[in-house]
C-alpha cells in the first residue's frame, strides 16, 4: 500500500485559511488501510478545523467526501455534483489522488492535507513500514525477497557496507541492516554460494532516474 | 446509596469504552461539551479484554488533537473505576466539574 502521514495541523489551517466553504475529501484504499486518510480520518479532520475555526470565530463549512479511489477518472467524475459548491478541495488521498483530482477540476485548488511517505506493509497493528520504492527492475529473486534499494539505506547491491554493526544500520539503532538480512536469508535457505554473485551496476533509468514513468496495455485501451 | 453528582454532567452510556471513538469524544466537543469524561471498568477486568486499555490510549491521541485544535488536553480525562465505586465517581464526576469550570466555557463553543 501507499503510505502517507497526515500534515501538521498548523499547516493545513494556514493553507485553508482563506476559505470558509471546504471540501474534504479521502481514499478507501491504500490511505483507509494506513490509517492517514480515510472515511475515519476524514471525519475526525473535519472535526479538528472546524473546532479550530469555531473557536477563532471564522466558522467554516465542511463536506467530507471519501471516494472509493482517486486515482480512477471514473471515481474522480462522481465528484462533479459536488466539488463546484465549494471554494477549495483538500485531500486526505496519496499524492497520485491529490494531483489527479486537480487535474479533472481545473478551476478548483486541490490541497494535501497529508504527506505521501512510502509503499510499504503493516507490520502490526498500528506500525507500517517501507518495503519497495518502485525501482522498475526487481532484484527480489537475487535477494531472496530482501530489497536492497528500499532497506538499504545507501542501496547498494553488494553489501553490507562499513556502516553494518550487529546488524543495525549505521544511519539508525533501531533499523536493520538490509545486506544482514540478505545474508542471513541465504544461510537459511542454503543458498550461500548466492552472496558470492557480483551484482553489476545497476540501471536505474528504469526507477525514477529515467523521468516520470507510464504504463500502456493496448488490449484494455477504449 | 444515594449518591448527588453535579447535574451538569451528562451520562452517555457505551457497552464498553472500547467503543468510544475519537470522533465521539470530538463531536461531544463540538456540540459544546465543555469537558468529557471517560469512565471504563478496572484496568485488567474488561469484559471485552483490552476496551478500556485501547479507550485510555484513544483519550490520549484525542489530547492532541485538542491541543492542535486550541482546544486544550485538559478538558478529556478517563478514569477506570469497578461498578461497586459509586462513591468515587461521584467524587469524579465533582473533581472533574470543578476543573473544567476553572477552564471555562468550551472556547468553540457556538454562541447564539
Ligand atoms: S488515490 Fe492513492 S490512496 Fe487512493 S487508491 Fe489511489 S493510490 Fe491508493
Ligand atoms: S528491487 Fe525495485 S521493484 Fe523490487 S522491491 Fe526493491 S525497489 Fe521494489
Amino acid at each position: 500500500m501507499i503510505v502517507a502521514n497526515r500534515k501538521p495541523f498548523e499547516e493545513i489551517i494556514e493553507m485553508l485559511k482563506p476559505y470558509s466553504k471546504i471540501l474534504l475529501l479521502g481514499c478507501n484504499e491504500c490511505v483507509t488501510v494506513c490509517a492517514t486518510g480515510g472515511a475515519k480520518e476524514v471525519s475526525v479532520l473535519a472535526s479538528e478545523i472546524r473546532l479550530f475555526r469555531q473557536k477563532e470565530g471564522q466558522p467554516v463549512e465542511i463536506k467530507e467526501l471519501t471516494l472509493e479511489r482517486n486515482c480512477d477518472t471514473e471515481y474522480v467524475e462522481s465528484l462533479k455534483p459536488a466539488i463546484n459548491d465549494y471554494e477549495v478541495a483538500i485531500s486526505m488521498a496519496c499524492g497520485c489522488g491529490i494531483q489527479f483530482v486537480g487535474e479533472h477540476y481545473r478551476d478548483k485548488l486541490v490541497l494535501p492535507a497529508v504527506d505521501t511517505t512510502f509503499y510499504g506493509v503493516a507490520e502490526e497493528q498500528g506500525v507500517w513500514t517501507e518495503r519497495c520504492q518502485g525501482c522498475g527492475a526487481c532484484v527480489l529473486d537475487k535477494t531472496l525477497g530482501i530489497c536492497p534499494v528500499t532497506r538499504c539505506a545507501k542501496s547498494i547491491f553488494n553489501g553490507p557496507c562499513g556502516g553494518s554493526q550487529g546488524g543495525k544500520c549505521e544511519v539508525n539503532k533501531e533499523t536493520p541492516c538490509a545486506w544482514q538480512l540478505i545474508v542471513d536469508r541465504y544461510k537459511e535457505m542454503n543458498m550461500l554460494e548466492k552472496y558470492l554473485e557480483i551484482q553489476p551496476m545497476k540501471n536505474w533509468s528504469t526507477s525514477r532516474d529515467g523521468g516520470p514513468r507510464k504504463r500502456v496495455r493496448e488490449d484494455l485501451k477504449l | 446509596m444515594r449518591l448527588s453528582y453535579p447535574t451538569n454532567i451528562k451520562i452517555v452510556k457505551v457497552p464498553c469504552t472500547g467503543r468510544v471513538d475519537i470522533i465521539h469524544i470530538l463531536k461531544a466537543f463540538e456540540g459544546g461539551a465543555d469537558g468529557v469524561c471517560l469512565v471504563g471498568c478496572l484496568e485488567g477486568d474488561c469484559h471485552y479484554l483490552r476496551g478500556n486499555l485501547r479507550a485510555r490510549k484513544r483519550v490520549e491521541h484525542v489530547k492532541l488533537l485538542l491541543e492542535e485544535s486550541g482546544i486544550g488536553k485538559e478538558r478529556v480525562a478517563m478514569h477506570n473505576l469497578s461498578s461497586a465505586q459509586g462513591q468515587r465517581f461521584a467524587e469524579i464526576a465533582r473533581e472533574m466539574t470543578e476543573k473544567i469550570r476553572a477552564l471555562g466555557p468550551n472556547p468553540a463553543r457556538k454562541t447564539g
